[in-house]
C-alpha cells in the first residue's frame, strides 16, 4: 500500500478535531493548552504533506514560522497560566467567569 | 407725479411711528401729528387726481417707481404703487373720509387716557389701507391686508380692559385670518400657475387668454374671494364686523366706512380680470360644472345682504343697526361684483363710504352726548336736543335708504339695474333688501330722534361740540351731492376702456337711472316708500317695539342674531373636543406607550435574551467562534 495525500491529510484532520475537543471540553487550562499545540501541528502535518506532494517549499517554509511562533505563544501561555494560578489558586475554567457582567 | 404716491402712503405710517416712539406722553401734539398727516396725505392725493386726470394712460394705470422686496427663486416681489381711476379714487376716499374721522376722534375721545394710543392705532390704520389700495401686486396686498387685519385688533379692542372689546378685538382678528388663509392659498395657486403676482402681468395674461388658468379658474377666483369674504364681512365669516361695535365708535366709522371692510370689495374690484377666465373645475369639483365663481359670489353677497337686512330690523344698539346695515350694504357690493358690474360695486362703496361714515359719527355723537347710552329705546326726541346730528343722521339715512336725489339712490340704482339684467332672482332680493334698509333705517330714526324722551339721560343731551359737528356737516356734502359727480363713469373707464369719460349735464345725471333702466329705478322707488310706509306703521310715536309681541319666535331668532354665534362656538367646542380626545388618544398609546415605554422596553428585553448568551465561560466562546468559521468556511466555499 502506497502512503499518499488523502492519508496524510486523514491524519491531520484526526488530530486537529482531537484538539479541537480537547479545547471544547476539558477544563484543565493547561490540558486546554496542549490541545491548542496539537490543533497547531496537525496543521503543520497538513501543511509538509501539500508541500511534499506539490514539489514546493513554500508549506515548509510557513510551517517553520508558526513552530517559532508557537515556541514564543507557549512561553507567553505558561507564564500567563502560572500567573493565573498564583492569583486564583485554580486552573479550572469553570472558575475563571470573571469576564462575565 | 407718480412717485408722489410714495409720499401718500407713508405720511400715516410716518405719524404712527413719531407717536409710538416719541410723543406718547404729549396727547395734544400726537393728535396734531395724525391729524396733519392724513390731512397731508389727503392733499397729495388731491394733487396727483388733478395732476394725472388728463393723462391717457390712466386706463390701462400708471407705475411708480417699484423696489425689489423679496427675491426667493422664481418669486420676485416689487413693490411699487399703481394709479389708475380706481385706486385714486380709492385714495381720495381713505384719506378724506379718514381725515374727517381724525378730527372728529379728537372731539369724541378727548381725555380718554390712550389719546395718543389711539391716533398711532389710526395712523397705522390709515397707512395699512392705503397701501392694500396702492399696492401694484398681491403679495404687498397681502402684506398690507394683515396689516390692516392687526391695526383693526388694536382699535377694536383699543378698550382692553372691557372684557368685551378684547373678545371682539380677537374675534375680529381670528375670523379674518380663516379668510386670509384662502386669499394665501389663491395668491399661491395663481403664482403657481401663471408664475407672476403683479395684477397687469396677471390682467395681461387672462385677457390674451382667458383660458391660461386652466382647470384652477374658478378654485382660485373663489380662493381670492376667501380674503373679501373675511375682510367685507361675508356670510359665513360675518360674524365679527357687529362685535366691532365694541371699539370706539369713530374707528367703527372708518372700518365701516373707508377702510377694512371697504378692503374686500376694492380687493374684488382690483383684481376683477381673474374673473374673465374661463370658468372651469378641477375633476373632484366636477359636480359644480355649469356655476362659475361670479354666480357664487354673487349669491354670496345677496344672501348676506337679506340676512343682515332681516337681522337689523330687530336690534336695539344704535351702533348694531349701523353694523348690520354696513353688513347688507356690503351683501349688496359683492353682490354687484358678482353680477359683472365691478363698477357699480365701487360706487356704491364710494358713496356709501361717505353717507356710513356720516351715520356713525352722527350715532357717535348722540352716544357721546348721552354718555355712553347706545339702547334706541332709552333715547327718543333727540330731534330738538340735537338738530344738527338730527339733520345730517337724517340726510345719511336718506342716503343709504337711496332716495332721489341722495347719492345712495344712484348707487343702488347701478347695482339694481345690474341685477336685473343677470338674474331675476337676485333682483327680487335686492329690492327686498333696499325695502328693509329703509325700514329699519327709519326705526331708528322714529325711536331715537322722534317721539318723547324716554330716560333721564336723554333729557339733559345737547349738541354735541363743534370739532364733532363739523365733519358731520362736511359729510353730509358728498352724502348728498356725490351721485351728481360722475363717479360711476369714472369709474368704468377702469374696467372698460371704451367707455367715455364724457360726464352729461347736471339734469341729465339726475334722471339718468330713469333713462337707462326705468325697472330698476322706479322698483328701487317703490322699495324705499314701502319700507317708509312700514316703519311709520310700526314706529311713529311708538314707546316699546310692537314686533316681538305680534311675532315672539321670529323676534327672538332675529335679536339672537340667527343664532349663528351660539351655533359657531358650538361648532368649534365640538371639533376642539374631537381633536382633544385624538391628541389624547395619539399621546397615551403611540407617544408615550408605543415612543416613550415600548422602544427602551424592547430595547431591554433584547439585552435581557443577548444576557443569556454571555456565559463567561472560556469554551462555550471557543465554540461559538468555531461554529463562526466553520458557517464562514461553509459559505465560502460554496459560493
Amino acid at each position: 500500500m502506497t502512503v499518499g495525500l488523502e492519508h496524510y491529510l486523514f491524519v491531520s484532520i484526526v488530530l486537529f478535531s482531537l484538539g479541537l475537543l480537547g479545547v471544547l471540553l476539558r477544563r484543565n487550562l493547561l490540558i486546554i493548552y496542549m490541545s491548542l499545540e496539537l490543533m497547531l501541528n496537525a496543521a503543520n502535518l497538513a501543511l509538509v504533506a501539500f508541500s511534499r506532494f506539490n514539489n514546493l517549499l513554500d508549506g515548509q517554509v510557513l510551517v517553520f514560522f508558526v513552530i517559532t511562533v508557537a515556541a514564543a505563544e507557549v512561553s507567553v501561555g505558561l507564564a500567563l497560566i502560572v500567573a493565573l494560578y498564583r492569583k486564583r489558586r485554580t486552573s479550572h475554567v469553570e472558575d475563571l467567569t470573571s469576564m462575565r457582567l | 407725479m407718480k412717485d408722489f404716491a410714495w409720499l401718500v402712503l407713508f405720511l400715516p405710517l410716518f405719524s404712527a411711528v413719531i407717536i409710538a416712539l416719541f410723543t406718547r406722553r404729549d396727547a395734544q401734539l400726537s393728535a396734531q401729528l395724525s391729524i396733519g398727516a392724513v390731512v397731508a396725505s389727503l392733499f397729495i392725493s388731491g394733487a396727483i387726481f388733478i395732476g394725472l386726470q388728463g393723462s391717457l394712460d390712466l386706463v390701462k394705470g400708471l407705475e411708480s417707481t417699484p423696489f425689489t422686496w423679496l427675491r426667493v427663486g422664481d418669486l420676485d416681489v416689487q413693490f411699487g404703487l399703481r394709479l389708475d381711476p380706481l385706486s385714486l379714487l380709492m385714495i381720495l376716499i381713505v384719506t378724506g373720509v379718514g381725515a374727517l374721522i381724525h378730527i372728529y376722534s379728537y372731539g369724541y375721545m378727548s381725555g380718554d387716557p390712550g389719546f395718543s394710543r389711539y391716533f398711532a392705532g389710526l395712523s397705522l390704520f390709515t397707512f395699512a389701507m392705503l397701501g392694500i389700495v396702492l399696492a401694484n401686486n398681491f403679495v404687498m396686498m397681502f402684506v398690507f391686508w394683515e396689516l390692516v387685519g392687526f391695526s383693526s385688533y388694536l382699535l377694536v379692542g383699543f378698550w382692553y380692559e372691557r372684557p368685551a372689546a378684547a373678545d371682539a378685538a380677537k374675534k375680529a382678528f381670528l375670523t379674518n385670518r380663516l379668510g386670509d388663509f384662502g386669499f394665501l392659498l389663491g395668491i399661491i395657486l395663481l403664482w403657481a400657475t401663471l408664475g407672476s403676482v403683479r395684477f397687469d402681468q396677471l390682467q395681461g395674461m387672462i385677457l390674451k387668454n382667458p383660458g391660461v388658468l386652466g382647470i384652477w379658474s374658478s378654485v382660485g377666483g373663489l380662493l381670492i374671494f376667501c380674503g373679501a369674504m373675511g375682510k367685507s364681512a361675508q356670510f359665513p365669516l360675518h360674524v365679527w364686523l357687529p362685535d366691532a361695535m365694541e371699539g370706539p365708535t369713530p374707528v367703527s366709522a372708518l372700518i365701516h366706512a373707508a377702510t377694512m371692510v371697504a378692503a374686500g370689495v376694492y380687493m374684488l374690484c382690483r383684481v376683477f380680470f381673474l374673473y374673465a377666465a374661463t370658468p372651469a373645475w378641477p375633476p373632484a369639483f366636477s359636480f359644480l360644472q355649469g356655476i362659475n365663481a361670479l354666480q357664487v359670489i354673487a349669491w354670496i353677497g345677496g344672501g348676506t345682504a337679506l340676512l343682515a337686512a332681516v337681522i337689523a330690523i330687530q336690534q336695539n344698539d344704535i351702533k348694531r343697526i349701523l353694523a348690520y346695515s354696513t353688513l347688507s350694504q356690503l351683501g349688496y357690493m359683492v353682490m354687484a361684483v358678482g353680477l359683472n358690474g365691478p363698477s357699480p360695486a365701487m360706487y356704491h362703496l364710494v358713496t356709501h363710504a361717505f353717507f356710513k361714515a356720516l351715520l356713525f359719527l352722527g350715532a357717535g355723537s348722540v352716544i357721546s352726548a348721552l354718555h355712553h347710552e347706545q339702547d334706541i329705546w332709552k333715547m327718543g326726541g333727540l330731534r330738538s336736543k340735537m338738530p344738527w346730528t338730527y339733520r345730517t343722521f337724517l340726510m345719511g339715512t336718506l342716503a343709504l335708504c337711496g332716495l332721489p336725489p341722495f347719492s345712495g339712490f344712484f348707487s343702488k340704482d347701478a347695482i339694481l339695474a345690474a341685477a336685473s339684467q343677470h338674474s331675476v332672482g337676485l333682483f327680487v332680493l335686492a329690492a327686498l333688501v333696499a325695502m328693509l334698509t329703509t325700514f329699519y333705517m327709519f326705526r331708528l330714526v322714529f325711536v331715537a330722534f322722534l317721539g318723547k324722551t324716554n330716560s333721564e339721560a336723554t333729557a339733559h343731551a345737547h349738541e354735541s361740540p363743534r370739532v364733532m359737528i363739523t365733519p358731520l356737516l362736511i359729510l353730509a356734502v358728498p352724502s348728498l351731492l356725490a351721485g351728481l359727480w360722475g363717479i360711476g363713469a369714472f369709474l368704468e373707464r377702469n374696467f372698460n376702456p371704451q367707455a367715455t369719460s364724457e360726464s352729461p349735464n347736471l339734469m341729465e345725471e339726475m334722471f339718468a337711472p330713469f333713462g337707462h333702466s326705468p325697472l330698476a329705478a322706479v322698483v328701487g322707488l317703490g322699495a324705499v316708500i314701502f319700507g317708509f310706509s312700514f316703519a311709520y306703521a310700526l314706529y311713529a310715536n311708538a314707546v316699546k317695539d310692537p314686533i316681538p309681541q305680534r311675532f315672539p319666535a321670529l323676534a327672538r331668532a332675529l335679536r339672537n342674531r340667527f343664532y349663528f354665534d351660539e351655533i359657531y362656538e358650538k361648532l368649534i367646542s365640538l371639533t376642539h373636543e374631537a381633536v382633544a380626545r385624538l391628541a389624547d388618544w395619539f399621546d397615551r398609546w403611540i407617544i408615550a406607550g408605543f415612543a416613550i415605554r415600548g422602544i427602551p422596553g424592547s430595547v431591554e428585553l433584547f439585552g435581557r435574551a443577548l444576557r443569556l448568551i454571555q456565559t463567561g465561560n472560556l469554551q462555550t466562546y471557543a465554540f461559538v467562534f468555531v461554529l463562526g468559521v466553520a458557517v464562514v468556511l461553509y459559505a465560502v466555499l460554496h459560493h
